[in-house]
């Protein structure tokens, strides 16, 4: 299960990786998103303010350059206008080339600060101006003057420069409607006026600029007063995955994260009640445990004061052979008893936190050779332990381990099975292996050899231990701040692994 | 036959040890409260005192430190509980063993047996030691059992003499708890290597000139405990 749930994740790792190869600017982007709520926040109001300061700008800028050139055009048509009413009446009929060249002589000394550049035509003749040079003209303006009943204005460049360029109709002086069939063009340069239109420009891009660069203080700050109750979320969060159950957040305000600080401290307060109800559970199951062994060994300390008078008795001859076997069984059943009510006692200590590790500095091979020897099994089980080993322990803890381990070795392998204990001291931690060539543990029963009352199998269920071994062999080698593991031997058969520190560490005691 | 002084005030257990000590031939004299006790250590004159600590009434600590006040006689504390303070307060006031309840008629013998022994066996069979030994201000007479301080007999309980003896039979040889435990108390390598520590700290009380710097029974840190060298 979990190894599938391992394949996809990776695939889809995979493809993101893919994905991101291809789209550089999706991995760009995500890598700017990543940066955080604060930078995606001020990013943004930097977009918008320099956007609307943009539109702004633009919008401004292009009323501004209309008005700036639609007057420039309006002034030059009134004054070519003006001009021509004053000098076309002194014009004949039909003028002729000399004084065509007068008029806009004339024209071109009255443009004053424009200077426009004008020259005239009559009835489709050529083009007089005022020089020997023709005057600058849009293609197609003369075509279109030409038939013109009013002002014909066009924009057109001449160079770099923007030009403007008139095209004038003089009408009859009798009659308004009817065409003279004299025409005036005139062009000039709006340099002048192209400077002022960029110097709005620049006036807007000086302008823009600081007030974008402004608007980042407006956005720290909104960014803050955004981020400091998610900050606060977050902070809050933290202290309760690390076991703060009563972590509350001060909330204020009536927004959607005051809100979101309410449902918070709402979890809060119920995962507490539980957690708190659990742990009164437990603490009075504990209790009970404990309470119950207690209570237990009075009366067993009776009656194991006396179980060497019953097995004197039983074994003496003089009872009947019933009676003789009833005290064996009592005798027997008490001891076993008694050790089963003191694992308890010993477990309910560990539960209780008042286990107390009492630790020695040891030579690790007399402290293995020991134990085999005081339950006589050092002819059964082989060991290698190098020469001067020393390990900082609780020896009758570890010892605890070391007779379960092997006891178990021996009792689940057979009388002839091959059990091995091998010690080392690498890298600060001393490392135990107790190896039996037995016939292993089943796989479904290997997660669980350490719980509590956990049975091997059927033929285990009765065995001389009391179905705490495991749990407190596991349990002592935590006190040290170890481990042990359970495994299956390279040859078949079973290998328990005690993995501890070879000295104590500064923080424990 | 040992004269065995039983102070338990549970009926059951007291019903019970005594059974299994007279059953191995021991001169049993069972009281239920500690005062009983007090006084049946002048009238019965026990060779050894068997004291459970939770006692109605005179607590076991301090039936322990009265015992010690006018009598050596060897102390073996019946414990409801082996990791409980009490044993280790129980030690330190002079107790000289104990035994964690429920415990076979056979482990209380042997305990018994083992405070009792008046020489550490060890040292019956290395047999080289002199009678009598002079180190510094302390003179051990091997022979008599008896230790005395510029020339004042001290007055030691049983596993403290047991200690000093063994130690000094080995001047300057370091002994690692467990083996004192082995040696001493007859306990298994594993046993409580609270009891060593305990009966050094009351050795040095009686021995040492300052207790914070010991020149009779030195610590030697992470190995042991060895006598000497002065």
């Amino acid at each position: 299960m979990s190894g599938r749930l391992l394949r996809g994740d990776a695939r889809r790792r995979f493809l993101a990786g893919g994905l991101r190869r291809r789209l550089p600017l999706r991995g760009l982007r995500r890598r700017l998103f990543s940066r955080g709520l604060r930078t995606r926040l001020v990013v943004v109001f930097l977009l918008v303010s320099a956007l609307s300061a943009l539109a702004a700008a633009a919008l401004t800028f292009r009323q501004a350059r209309s008005a700036i050139l639609d007057r420039a055009q309006d002034s030059a048509v009134r004054d070519l206008r003006g001009q021509l009413a004053s000098l076309a009446p002194d014009l004949p009929a039909r003028p002729d080339r000399r004084e065509l060249r007068s008029l806009v002589l004339q024209l071109d000394r009255s443009g004053g600060s424009r200077a426009w550049h004008t020259s005239a035509s009559y009835r489709d003749g050529p083009l007089v101006p005022a020089t020997g040079r023709p005057v600058p003209l849009p293609a197609g303006f003369r075509k279109a003057g030409a038939t013109a009943r009013t002002a014909v204005v066009q924009r057109f460049h001449r160079g770099d420069d923007p030009w403007l360029a008139l095209a004038l109709p003089v009408m009859t002086a009798d009659e308004p409607s009817r065409r003279s069939g004299l025409v005036v063009y005139a062009s000039f340069s709006l340099a002048s006026e192209e400077q002022d239109v960029s110097s709005l420009v620049d006036a807007a891009r000086t302008g823009a600029l600081p007030v974008v660069l402004l608007s980042a203080v407006p956005a720290l700050f909104a960014a803050r007063s955004v981020l400091r109750p998610v900050r606060r979320l977050r902070s809050a969060s933290e202290k309760m995955a690390a076991g703060a159950l009563d972590t509350r957040i001060d909330v204020s305000g009536n927004d959607e994260l005051a809100d979101l600080g309410r449902t918070f401290n709402g979890m809060a307060a119920t995962l507490q009640a539980d957690a708190d109800t659990r742990r009164a559970m437990e603490a009075r199951a504990r209790r009970f445990a404990a309470d119950v062994s207690h209570e237990l060994r009075t009366p067993l300390a009776a009656m194991t004061a006396v179980t060497g008078v019953l097995d004197e008795e039983a074994a003496a001859g003089r009872l009947e052979p019933e009676t003789a076997e009833a005290l064996g069984l009592v005798a027997d059943e008490t001891r076993r008893l008694t050790r089963m009510v003191d694992d308890l006692m010993e477990i309910s200590r560990f539960d209780a936190g008042a286990a107390v590790l009492h630790r020695d500095e040891v030579d690790v091979g007399e402290l293995v050779r020991k134990t085999l020897a005081l339950r006589h099994w050092q002819d059964r089980v082989g060991t290698d332990v190098p020469e001067g080993l020393r390990a900082s322990l609780d020896p009758r803890r570890i010892d605890v381990v070391l007779a379960n381990l092997v006891g178990n070795a021996l009792r689940h392998g057979g009388p002839s099975v091959p059990v091995h204990i091998r010690a080392r001291g690498e890298g600060g931690r001393l490392v135990l292996t107790v190896t039996d060539g037995g016939p292993g543990i089943p796989p479904d029963v290997l997660p669980h050899v350490f719980d509590r009352f956990t049975k091997g199998d059927a033929a285990r269920a009765r065995s001389e231990g009391s179905g705490l071994g495991l749990a407190i062999a596991a349990e002592n080698a935590r006190l040290h701040d170890g481990t042990l593991t359970a495994a299956e031997a390279p040859g078949g058969g079973a290998q328990f692994t005690l993995d501890l520190p070879l000295h104590r560490t500064p923080e424990s005691p | 036959m040992t004269r065995v002084l039983l102070i338990e005030d549970d009926p059951a257990v007291r019903h019970g040890v005594t059974l299994g000590l007279r059953r191995r031939g021991h001169e049993t004299e069972a009281v239920s409260t500690g005062e009983d006790g007090l006084e049946a250590l002048a009238s019965f004159a026990p060779e050894i005192v068997l004291l459970d600590l939770m006692l109605p009434g005179m607590s076991g600590l301090e039936v322990c430190r009265r015992v010690r006040e006018v009598s050596q006689v060897p102390i073996v504390i019946l414990s409801a509980r082996g990791d409980d303070m009490d044993v280790v307060v129980g030690l330190e006031a002079g107790a000289d063993d104990y035994v964690v309840k429920p415990a076979s008629g056979e482990l209380i013998e042997a305990r018994m047996r083992a405070v009792l022994r008046r020489v550490a066996p060890s040292q019956s069979a290395t047999g080289a030691v002199e009678a009598c030994t002079v180190a510094g201000d302390l003179r051990i007479d091997r022979q008599g059992l008896r230790v005395s301080k510029h020339g004042a007999e001290l007055s030691l309980a049983p596993s403290e003499l047991k200690l000093l003896l063994f130690l000094s039979a080995s001047p300057g040889q370091t002994f690692s708890r467990q083996q004192l435990l082995e040696y001493v108390w007859e306990h298994s390598y594993y046993g409580d290597a609270r009891l060593v520590d305990a009966c050094v700290m009351r050795l040095r009380a009686r021995i040492e000139d300052d207790q914070r710097k010991p020149r009779y029974i030195q610590t030697v840190r992470g190995f042991g405990y060895r006598f000497g060298p002065l």
